[in-house]
């Protein structure tokens, strides 16, 4: 004892004269506090980045979104415009070099002739024919969202030639304008589509998942009952009684309905089962407590705490709203001309004689299959990201 | 296991019950009704037709009665197998459908046995060898397939059977044994024209059934049971067929609930495309010209085929899995 006493005696009391910092252990570093105070969102958007191929989805589908704006721009021609002389031409290739020497782009115009043995329309390239590309010019007139007139292109063929990448119809339309013109029906069926799914969705979910018992009970076979009904044929019959007599826009609008309608049972079920396992927390009983109404229960506290999973599956249907949309329109039920989607523009791909003669009619699938893998991408991603708190 | 089956059965009729309604809702939704479209028709043509034979055609077709009265006629014709009378066709329903409900039955089964034979090893191949370079490209090619249009694909393909086989694919079987009593011959005829519907069917299922077998085989492959077997010395390969495939494979089985009206809903456009005497073509048909009764029994049928599939797969999924069959609880 005498020894250790000793020893203290020995070494010099020493006192910091700085102030005293109770927190300065807890004090975090800026880089710290960046992650520690970081809001769900931005954790998810964290996790979200590190999915590239998500990441690029949600890029391609950015651009194709924006594109609907400005379709009438982007378009080198309009989406009605027929050029009788070039029917069923094939797409023209852009080339940069003529002979050598470099022109930019440009396309070699086409010298047609009509074959007369099976009166198939032959078109081949014109090499002495050079039409270079115009950009930023004045082409087809248009209405700009059927408000402004205007011609102005980003893209327009020589003042006399043609600029048909894509091919034309059998009414000499220039198809990639019309599958410029397409995604903006295309495109908007399915936003439109889930939104309606969406609301159903959450509603009916959530009303049977916070009540349980017997409101449980009657959505539950709801869903059941309307699940096992096959998809497409219920569509089918449902356009089909969509009254003959309605404007484009208004069987637009109600194929639009009737995906919705028939769609919103998966985001019901997922709702319904979350809020069952959520009702139960403390934070729910006290908010009850407190005098909170149900549609603020629902809302305000339990809603939020999986709204990034309910977008993830959101995300993830609509690519079955854009293929019925097709498969609707491709089978005369779904949107009719002068509306043009996608779906449209396939129902002239409808026979054996197009995939021989005429392949690039089928061109219009390319962007929906684009569109549906960037869904079902980001759709992952978003999923991947949504519970930013669990794992790694 | 009966106590359940009892159960299941029990919940199938109210179920059909209600789905009967909405298909005779349905089928009334348009306005007009066939015979006020068959009378535009002919007057359209010149013809002048008596009130009294309207009113006798209407008594005839039931059409002068409410619409409650003309359900529980349906549907008591219905459990009777009489499926009502097809205006288009001037025939009772079940002559007209014929061997169209056999066929898509046979569709539906065939693409549903190749979706499993296609989907299986795959799955379990992308699982036990997760990101390598097959994965990802049996994972992509799944992914076109879901995202690629059912009704192209039949398209492309018809046309390169064309080509490289010679033979005209379009149909169910060759001309010649249309209409003739079922045999061997023809049998085999029908099989050698149902691959191409099966596989573009096929394609939209596969997708989902390969990944989500994969992701089931992947958490069970994390589990400690697994390293024990192989710290004990288990070869790889007895292992995963013995223990984590078998627990990956209940969602299997439970999944043909969501496979089925995906594949009935696939073969409706495809037989359109292809031309196959199955239900589709004739769906539509019938939707198109307000044939209701041939409509109603269709989706009736349709409907049957789903909730009866359900319910067999069910029924699978309880005699493997004893928690289900103990609990009571229905899958999900």
């Amino acid at each position: 004892m005498s020894n250790g006493a000793d020893r203290s005696a020995s070494l010099e009391h020493y006192v910091s004269s700085q102030p005293f910092d109770p927190y300065s252990i807890e004090t975090l570093t800026p880089d710290q506090e960046r992650i520690y105070f970081a809001s769900q969102w931005r954790m998810m958007w964290w996790r979200f980045k590190r999915h590239n191929l998500a990441l690029a989805s949600a890029a391609v589908l950015g651009l194709l979104y924006l594109s609907i704006a400005a379709s009438e721009v982007l378009a080198p021609y309009n989406l009605h415009s027929r050029d009788a002389e070039h029917i069923y031409a094939p797409p023209q290739r852009i080339h940069l070099f003529h002979e050598g020497e470099f022109v930019g782009p440009f396309v070699y115009g086409y010298s047609y002739r009509l074959n007369m043995e099976n009166l198939r329309r032959e078109y081949s390239e014109d090499l002495g024919w050079v039409q270079p590309l115009r950009f930023f010019c004045s082409g087809d007139g248009y209405s700009f969202w059927g408000l402004v007139a205007g011609s102005f292109h980003l893209l327009c063929p020589a003042p006399d030639g043609t600029f048909f990448p894509l091919g034309t119809d059998r009414l000499g339309r220039d198809i990639l304008s019309r599958i410029i013109y397409g995604a903006r029906i295309s495109l908007t069926v399915g936003l439109i589509g889930i939104l309606i799914s969406f609301a159903l969705g959450i509603t009916l979910g959530g009303l049977a998942g916070y009540y349980g018992g017997w409101v449980d009970g009657v959505v539950q076979r709801l869903i059941e009952i309307i699940r096992s009904f096959p998809e497409l044929p219920l569509w089918m019959a449902l356009s089909a009684a969509l009254p003959v007599t309605w404007s484009p826009v208004g069987v637009f609008l109600g194929i639009t309905v009737i995906l919705g309608l028939v769609d919103w049972t998966g985001l019901g079920r997922a709702v319904r089962s979350k809020l069952l396992a959520l009702r139960e927390e403390d934070y729910c009983t006290a908010a009850v407590l407190m005098g909170a109404r149900p549609r603020r229960v629902i809302f305000r506290h339990l809603m939020p705490n999986f709204m990034s999973h309910l977008i993830a599956s959101a995300t993830l249907s609509i690519p079955s709203m854009i293929l019925g949309e097709t498969a609707l329109s491709f089978l005369g039920l779904g949107l009719r001309p002068p509306v043009t989607s996608w779906g449209v523009l396939l129902t002239e791909a409808q026979n054996i004689n197009v995939v021989a003669l005429y392949p690039w009619l089928m061109l219009p699938v390319v962007p929906v299959i684009v569109v549906v893998l960037a869904f079902n991408f980001l759709g992952d991603g978003l999923r991947d990201a949504a519970d930013p708190y669990a794992g790694h | 296991m009966f106590h359940y089956l009892i159960r299941r059965l029990m919940v199938m009729v109210p179920t059909l019950l209600v789905i009967s309604v909405l298909v005779f809702v349905i089928i009334q939704l348009p306005e007009g009704d066939y015979l006020s479209s068959y009378i535009a028709e002919l007057e359209a043509q010149g013809e002048k037709l008596s009130r009294e034979k309207v009113d006798f055609l209407r008594q005839q077709y039931g059409l002068d009665r409410s619409p409650v009265e003309q359900y529980l006629v349906w549907l008591g014709g219905m459990l009777r197998g009489d499926f009502g009378y097809s205006f288009e066709y001037n025939l009772p329903v079940s002559e007209v459908v014929g061997d169209r409900l056999f066929l898509s039955f046979l569709l539906s089964f065939a693409t549903i046995l190749f979706t499993w034979a296609v989907a299986f090893p795959i799955g379990v191949y992308s699982a036990t060898h997760q990101y390598s370079w097959t994965d990802h490209g049996l994972t992509f090619i799944g992914f076109l397939g879901l995202a690629t249009p059912n009704f192209l694909l039949a398209l492309v393909l018809l046309y390169f059977a064309n080509v490289v086989f010679g033979t005209s694919i379009g149909g169910l079987m060759d001309p010649e044994f249309i209409g003739e009593p079922m045999s061997w011959a023809k049998f085999f005829s029908v099989l050698e024209h149902l691959w191409i519907p099966v596989i573009v069917i096929g394609t939209s299922g596969t997708a989902g059934m390969i990944r989500r077998l994969r992701a089931n085989l992947l958490d069970e492959l994390q589990r400690q049971y697994v390293v024990t077997a192989r710290a004990k010395g288990l070869p790889r390969f007895r292992l995963l067929m013995k223990y984590p495939l078998r627990m990956a494979l209940n969602p299997f089985i439970a999944d043909i609930g969501n496979l089925l009206p995906q594949v009935v809903s696939g073969a409706a456009i495809v037989s359109v495309v292809l031309s196959l005497p199955t239900t589709g073509p004739m769906l539509l048909a019938a939707l198109q010209s307000q044939d209701m009764y041939l409509a109603g029994s269709f989706l009736m049928f349709l409907s049957l085929l789903t909730v009866v599939g359900m319910f067999l797969s069910d029924l699978a999924l309880a005699a493997l899995d004893p928690r289900i069959r103990l609990t009571g609880g229905t899958r999900r």
